[in-house]
């Protein structure tokens, strides 16, 4: 069967004003709105299109998490995907320890593409897709903007520095979202309702094989420095004044 | 024990891009290290004589194979990793050619990566934002093995010129991938300043209203010798192109002037600009957030403003 599998991770809304913890152990997150990382949904939206259009015929959600993840998994059901995978994990999950998972996920799926986000928004590292693409052994095609697949091939349009930079990947490859590959759909009630019976599947890090290492202490977290307060000119005049001022005019 | 740093170069294949001397300013800041770069290219020469001139630079190594004409990641990672043996620190830069590639160095590797280091503490010990800039996280890798890291390249300046470190040329006999092709990269041709480097820069917003609005910024820009850049949602909705984006998901720049224009102030635009020297905001809403990052806050109808500065400059 051709399959899409799609990894996404829950992290805290993008609406959500982040404030640190005074101890510097991390960020707040009790009482806080969670949500499918953005790229994510973006990219399953992608592996929905795809299926819509006949290019596959099943999509696979999957995340490696704790148990909370399992309701980002029904809101992706809920969108769309077939059927879920939950790899549970509690504490630090390091981009390759979440590549490993999802690799041994692939070999038991043997999906001919595979979507994730291009970051996460939470610890933003970018890193999964491409480390997942390495140890797989296979194409990567990261920054996507457009998407199109033959038989074979996927000819993936990505945003680069330069402007748009297009690439051809035989497949099975991995490919990373970027903002603008589409807009993803609204989550209906009829949908929520159906998603409840769509399988969900509970995994173990230690059933798949792969140890939860984390190689990257994380020592302290701080509030980013805060600018002076400026000032406010009443016109162009001024602003050249002001400017000038400053020495840089 | 002492650190050897491996940078990969980032270039065109002629010309070496700004971001490399900015990571080895970073890679400076480990004590002691000993900074190699390497230049992956069909033809090296050109780019690692400029790659040797940059201060700080013990030695560059030229990798060329007929396969490097365009930096695709799954081609240049087994020829950097096949010289990473004696190397602690692997860095590139966080433009999207590092962020492709250093992570497919790290997973093949089986190594840590540091993400956008903004700071180097100790040969073991980082700091990088996270949030979209709404936290710094220190981290500290074990000290045992290999650590990856992408450049945060807003946070240094670049490293000066003038030095002449030895160019070697490295045998690299690996087999390389076929299954990624280069098709086109399309991009347009602009006399402007690049907007990465650029000493100033002109950002628009929605509220420019259309490609044509933006038009009176590409005009103040010439006059000014500036860059120009977007926001996202002037990108989303046509206005100007994706490479122009400057954020979080676009190109995070530290210009010694930034204006932006029309520009609301959404917490990713703001990440991509927290480093420039001094921000001016031109907005007709007071109440813009772009005005708590902002030095000098003009309130105002930018159609007016823009060609009223252009005729006063």
């Amino acid at each position: 069967m051709k399959r899409i599998l799609v990894g996404i991770k829950r992290v805290v809304d993008y609406n959500v004003r982040i404030r640190v913890k005074p101890d510097g152990s991390g960020v707040v997150t009790d009482g806080v709105k969670m949500s499918i990382n953005p790229f994510d949904e973006i990219a399953l939206e992608e592996a929905l299109r795809i299926k819509e259009r006949g290019g596959a015929e099943e999509v696979i959600v999957a995340t490696v998490g704790p148990a909370d993840c399992q309701q980002q998994l029904r809101t992706a059901l809920a969108m769309g995907a077939d059927r879920a995978l939950h790899v549970q994990a509690d504490g630090v999950v390091e981009p390759l320890v979440a590549a490993r998972a999802l690799l041994q996920l692939i070999e038991r799926e043997q999906p001919l593409l595979v979507i994730l986000g291009k970051q996460a928004i939470d610890d933003d590292n970018g890193q999964t897709g491409q480390v997942l693409a390495a140890l797989w052994n296979r194409p990567q095609a990261t920054y996507a903007s457009k998407i199109e697949l033959t038989a074979g091939t996927a000819r993936v349009t990505r945003e680069v520095d330069a402007g748009l930079e297009t690439l051809d990947v035989d497949l099975p490859a991995v490919i990373t979202t970027d903002l603008r590959l589409n807009e993803p759909r609204y989550v209906k009630l009829p949908d929520i309702m159906k998603a409840k019976k769509k399988p969900l599947d509970t995994l173990t890090l230690s059933a798949l094989g792969v140890e939860q290492r984390q190689q990257l202490r994380l020592v302290r977290f701080e509030p980013p420095p805060q600018r002076q307060k400026g000032i406010r000119v009443k016109d162009a005049a001024e602003l050249l004044e002001a400017l000038k001022k400053k020495g840089l005019l | 024990m002492s650190s050897r740093v491996l940078i990969v170069a980032e270039h065109d294949g002629t010309k070496l891009n700004a971001s490399t001397a900015k990571c080895v300013t970073c890679a400076q800041g480990i004590a002691g290290a000993q900074i190699t770069i390497v230049v992956c290219a069909v033809e090296a020469a050109a780019v690692a004589a400029q790659a040797a001139q940059l201060s700080g630079v013990s030695r560059v190594l030229c990798v060329e194979n007929p396969a490097n004409g365009h930096a695709l990641a799954a081609v240049w990672a087994p020829q950097v990793i096949a010289l990473a043996g004696p190397f602690s620190h692997i860095l590139g830069p966080s433009t999207t050619f590092g962020k492709d590639l250093m992570a497919r160095i790290a997973g093949l590797l089986g190594a840590p990566q540091v993400s956008d280091i903004m700071a180097i503490d100790s040969p073991t010990r980082f700091r990088r934002p996270i949030y979209a800039g709404n936290a710094i996280l220190t981290v500290e890798s074990s000290g045992d093995g290999k650590v990856v890291g992408t450049v945060r390249t807003a946070s240094f300046e670049a490293a000066a010129g003038g030095a002449a470190a030895p160019i070697e040329t490295a045998a690299v006999s690996v087999a390389l991938p076929t299954h990624t092709r280069f098709v086109s990269v399309s991009a347009a041709r602009s006399d402007r300043p690049d907007l990465q480097t650029a000493r100033r820069v002109i950002s628009g917003g929605r509220a420019l209203g259309s490609a044509e609005g933006f038009k009176i910024l590409y005009s103040l820009a010439d006059k000014l010798g500036a860059a120009v850049g977007a926001s996202r949602a002037a990108v989303d909705a046509g206005y100007a192109p994706n490479e122009m984006q400057v954020g979080q998901t676009g190109k995070i720049i530290a210009p010694e002037l930034y204006v932006a224009v029309g520009i609301s102030g959404a917490i990713q635009h703001l990440t991509g600009i927290k480093d420039a020297r001094t921000i001016v905001a031109i907005n007709k809403d007071s109440e813009a957030p772009i005005f708590e990052v902002a030095d000098i806050g003009l309130v105002g109808d930018l159609f007016q403003i823009i060609p009223e500065i252009e005729r006063l400059v």
